[in-house]
């Protein structure tokens, strides 16, 4: 017989409570990354050892600076994810884990941040 | 009680076998490449928000940070990042092909193993090859 009643069974939870979301967020971002990190792949290719002018051209056009903006996006959620993970599995002692969980979101976003920045300066600054 | 060679409470407990117990596989050494790859890329990022900023800071700034890439350990460090992006990319597809329940007999695994790792060796080089990341770099 099972002790779980019907309501936590129709949640689908679990007991950290969070279900299978880091798990389905790991993979829905992991398949944008194939198709951005090809993107950004070949632009790369493209933009190395070219003039500051020419690249700052191909940042400035629209259809690159979207995408580039998803992909640090996406690989930004991504990576935290699976930092978190790595953090997890060999950091035993709790308060160095909370911290490095914390240094990890704080290094995600500041990194995604200071990327998307310099787009959006590129695209409408002056 | 506290034990003090232990750091915890109580007797010493029995460890799981750990890594040293088994004999290497091409799977066991693809699963920690895929880990060692996603937390280079992780770090790696940093390149990508400096590269970023320098071009939208000018262009000195940003030739400054190209004459960086440029340079032999430069273009080591994004030859291994475009192979660690391209495994990692091969590596994710292979548990893709987990996650919906097929190739989990032992030669699929396998092949699925040394696919992953030769494909992306392969890649690397030829994406390299095309873009002429090589060139003037000996």
């Amino acid at each position: 017989m099972s002790m779980r009643t019907p309501l936590k069974n129709v949640r689908r939870l679990g007991s950290a409570k969070e279900g299978a979301d880091h798990f389905w967020q790991q993979r829905v971002t992991a398949v944008a990354n194939i198709f951005l990190g090809l993107f950004f792949v070949w632009l790369i290719a493209n933009t190395s050892g070219q003039e500051y002018e020419v690249v700052k051209g191909w940042l400035a056009n629209p259809l690159v600076a979207i995408s580039l903006l998803l992909m640090i996006s996406s690989g930004m959620y991504h990576m935290r994810l699976g930092m978190q993970v790595i953090i997890e599995d060999y950091v035993d002692a709790e308060s160095i884990k909370i911290v490095l969980l914390m240094l990890n979101t704080f290094f995600a976003i500041a990194v995604g941040l200071a990327s998307a920045f310099a787009i959006f300066k590129i695209n409408f600054g002056a | 009680m506290y034990n003090s060679e232990t750091g915890q409470i109580g007797k010493a407990r029995p460890l799981s076998p750990h890594l040293y117990v088994y004999k290497p596989e091409i799977n066991m050494l693809m699963s920690i490449i895929h880990r060692a790859t996603g937390a280079a890329l992780y770090f790696g990022t940093i390149m990508l928000a400096i590269w970023l900023i320098a071009a939208s800071s000018g262009s000195e700034p940003f030739q400054f940070v190209n004459s960086l890439f440029a340079t032999l350990p430069g273009r080591l460090v994004m030859l291994g990042y475009t192979w660690a992006f391209l495994h990692h990319m091969f590596g994710g597809i292979r548990h893709f092909i987990w996650d919906v329940g097929y190739a989990f007999d032992l030669p699929s695994i396998n092949f699925l193993c040394w696919l992953t790792l030769i494909a992306s060796l392969l890649c690397t080089v030829m994406i390299w090859l095309i873009a002429g990341g090589f060139e003037g770099a000996f």
